[in-house]
């Protein structure tokens, strides 16, 4: 396709594209649609996530295919389709290792869009529609843990559905709707294989959303700065599109040797036992992604009149809540960290904090995992309701650059070497 | 570039090392040398088949391993006449026929493992109240708090409780029925010491130490919790290359695409 559809060469592409205008688009959208041309390759991390969505659910449909969901079968059925259903094994490894590379994928395109600043204004509603997908991804992928029906999966189950019983009044009632009973079993197992099915063709709507808001005023940059004529873009296709399949090849590498090699390094061994309520495990862990939000539950004491259960279970809720706030509690009007001489380096105190309620998260709440916990979860907070809006008062950021192409091309002054050093100091 | 890179590289170690760290209780388990460990690991056939051995005429008395069916044993050497023939000298339950009655039957190599006990109830009230748990995943159900040694973790556990029996030391208070083991949590096992050498003859005329024993059972059962391992393996060493080349192509293309934009 090298025309717009209407004034393609082909006839049949013109006839289809007069009544259903598929080519235009895709013109519109591929070639017409302005890139900034000093994007790194921090900006190869939104197509990868795509690309994991669309690897998730085509493995997770043929899964499907050869899965139980019965709570005294479906152990035995994922065992079927690791030894007995051709390229059972690999379907399978694809998709429970997928599940966390689609989160390392996620995790990093969100640091990225919290370093440059990705969603101020206009992108506001963009970045909300990005925490409604993560959301629903963390959803997704709670209910795909429980499927295997091992023993992580049923105690993670019951630990993390008994947290809404903290919820006043109508904790209790939630818990047994959520169930389908009076504990973790089989009705629960039947409605988390359901809305695990369901749940990725809501985040593909989602999706959609979230790119119709980003081809409204197009990416951000690592500069910040807006576009500000044709020598500041260049099209989508082939520029990025090449740029990420070389991004894609050399994540897939990474990918591989995961699934090949150590499928079960990033799993917990006990959800090769199969689902016993008789017995708990020694250690409930969620797995390593979720473990960051599992150290903030766990970590929070008793706040004045409120349980601890509760202020945990808030404090969980409020640390993703707050991201959908984060536009307004960002005060500064620059957007890349790069002319921000302190925020560029509180950044990386939030990265730091968040690797450490990670590692605390791990472990059992004991001796100084307590304490780690308690001040990490504290500073997580204050990062954003406090730092952010204090920050971008008292800064003085660094002049920005006048447009996009004076700053990377080597004719518009010094050179920034826009695409492949993106982070380094300017 | 060497910051983000970094960081890049904490997230993974977020990733590798967010095992737990468990409170140890059980002395630490020796490294065996394994014939699976590595890329190219595959399971030592003679081994295996000396290990399934140890299994059918010791383990399998007490433990069964349901996933298991006579036709995978192919996988660790054996002819499709000498499974036909191992299938055979078992008695399976079959039925109901056209009587409405089950009925014993030579095993056919579609069956799965003959368990020792009908039922748990059965198995408890045989083993004064224990039930030994199914061996066909423990090898990876046991992959001891780095799940990244990944299968030879949990060998080398097995291989090691096996030989871990010892006298309690002094003043350690045993409870009814129970045995000790270095290596078990907590040191105190239902199981009574499985092998202590020379439990089976072997066919091949290896000497059958308990050592020798110990790791033969512990390469079948890893074979058993994964038989798809070698397939794994030799399937990812071809897509790594095909990504290797393809990224290597990619990478071209993108360096001539942009070459106007720099």
């Amino acid at each position: 396709m090298n025309a717009p559809g209407n004034q393609s060469q082909s006839k049949i592409v013109r006839w289809i594209d007069h009544r259903l205008p598929v080519f235009t688009f895709m013109q519109h959208e591929l070639y017409d649609y302005p890139t900034p041309r000093n994007l790194s390759y921090w900006w190869n991390f939104g197509s990868l996530s795509g690309i994991m969505l669309v690897i998730m659910m085509v493995t997770g449909i043929f899964l499907a295919m050869q899965y139980t969901p019965n709570a005294t079968m479906a152990f035995d059925s994922v065992e079927r389709i690791m030894r007995d259903v051709n390229f059972g094994w690999l379907m399978r490894y694809i998709h429970m290792n997928g599940a966390s590379f689609f989160f390392i994928v996620v995790y990093i395109h969100i640091f990225r869009g919290l370093y440059y600043g990705s969603y101020k204004e206009p992108r506001e509603l963009l970045w909300m529609l990005g925490v409604i997908i993560l959301l629903l991804m963390m959803a997704t992928a709670f209910m795909g843990y429980v499927l295997p029906w091992g023993q992580m999966s049923f105690w993670g189950a019951t630990v993390i559905t008994n947290l809404f019983s903290a919820l006043p009044v109508v904790g209790p009632k939630i818990v047994a709707w959520l169930w389908g009973g009076f504990a973790v079993g089989n009705p629960t197992l039947n409605r988390f294989y359901s809305l695990h099915y369901l749940l990725p063709f809501v985040i593909v709507g989602v999706v959609g959303l979230h790119l119709i808001a980003l081809h409204q005023h197009g990416s951000n940059n690592p500069l910040g700065i807006d576009r500000k004529g044709p020598q500041d873009s260049i099209p989508f296709h082939p520029y990025y599109t090449i740029k990420d399949m070389f991004g894609l090849g050399v994540f897939l590498i990474i990918y591989a040797i995961f699934v090949f090699y150590m499928p079960n390094a990033l799993g917990d061994t006990q959800n090769y036992v199969q689902a016993n309520p008789l017995q708990t495990p020694p250690e409930i862990v969620p797995e390593w992604y979720f473990l960051p939000f599992y150290a903030i539950l766990r970590s929070v004491p008793d706040i004045l009149f409120i349980p601890a259960k509760l202020a945990g279970v808030l404090c969980l809720f409020g640390a993703i809540g707050v991201l959908f706030f984060l536009p307004w509690l960002d005060t500064s009007r620059v957007r890349s960290a790069r002319f921000r001489p302190v925020y560029k380096w509180v950044f990386w105190l939030l990265v730091i904090d968040v690797l450490v309620l990670g590692y605390v998260g791990a472990n059992r709440p004991e001796g100084w995992f307590i304490v780690a916990g308690r001040v990490a979860t504290l500073y997580y907070f204050i990062h954003f309701v406090v730092l952010f809006p204090v920050i971008g008062w008292l800064e003085r950021p660094l002049p920005l650059p006048t447009s996009i192409s004076a700053a990377v091309t080597k004719k518009g002054g010094a050179r920034l070497a826009g695409a492949s050093t993106p982070m380094e100091k300017p | 570039m060497s910051k983000p890179v970094l960081w890049l590289a904490c997230f993974a170690l977020l990733a590798l090392g967010a095992a737990p760290v468990r409170a140890q209780e059980a002395a630490s388990i020796p490294k065996e040398s394994w014939s699976f460990s590595g890329p190219f690991g595959t399971f030592d056939r003679a081994a295996a088949q000396r290990g399934f051995q140890v299994y059918e005429e010791v383990c399998s008395h007490c433990h069964s391993m349901n996933l298991l069916h006579y036709r995978d044993l192919v996988g660790i050497g054996y002819s499709e006449d000498e499974v036909k023939a191992i299938a055979a000298s078992k008695q399976v339950t079959d039925g109901p026929n056209d009587q409405g009655e089950m009925y014993q039957r030579p095993g056919r190599p579609s069956d799965a493992f003959v368990p020792p006990f009908p039922n748990e109830q059965a198995a408890r009230a045989a083993l004064n109240g224990a039930l030994p748990p199914d061996l066909s995943l423990i090898v990876k159900a046991r992959a001891d708090s780095s799940p990244i040694k990944g299968l030879s973790g949990g060998a080398d556990y097995v291989n090691a409780l096996l030989q871990g029996f010892k006298e309690p030391p002094a003043g350690f208070k045993m409870s009814a029925n129970m045995n000790y083991n270095i290596y078990f949590p907590g040191n105190q096992i239902a199981m009574p010491p499985p092998l202590a050498g020379n439990d089976v003859q072997y066919a091949d005329g290896t000497k059958a130490t308990l050592p020798q024993e110990a790791h033969d059972v512990a390469t079948f059962l890893t074979w058993a919790s994964e038989p798809t391992m070698e397939e794994r393996k030799f399937t990812g060493a071809k897509v790594l290359i095909f990504l290797l080349v393809m990224t290597g192509i990619l990478y071209a293309a993108k360096r001539q695409i942009w070459a106007d934009v720099h």
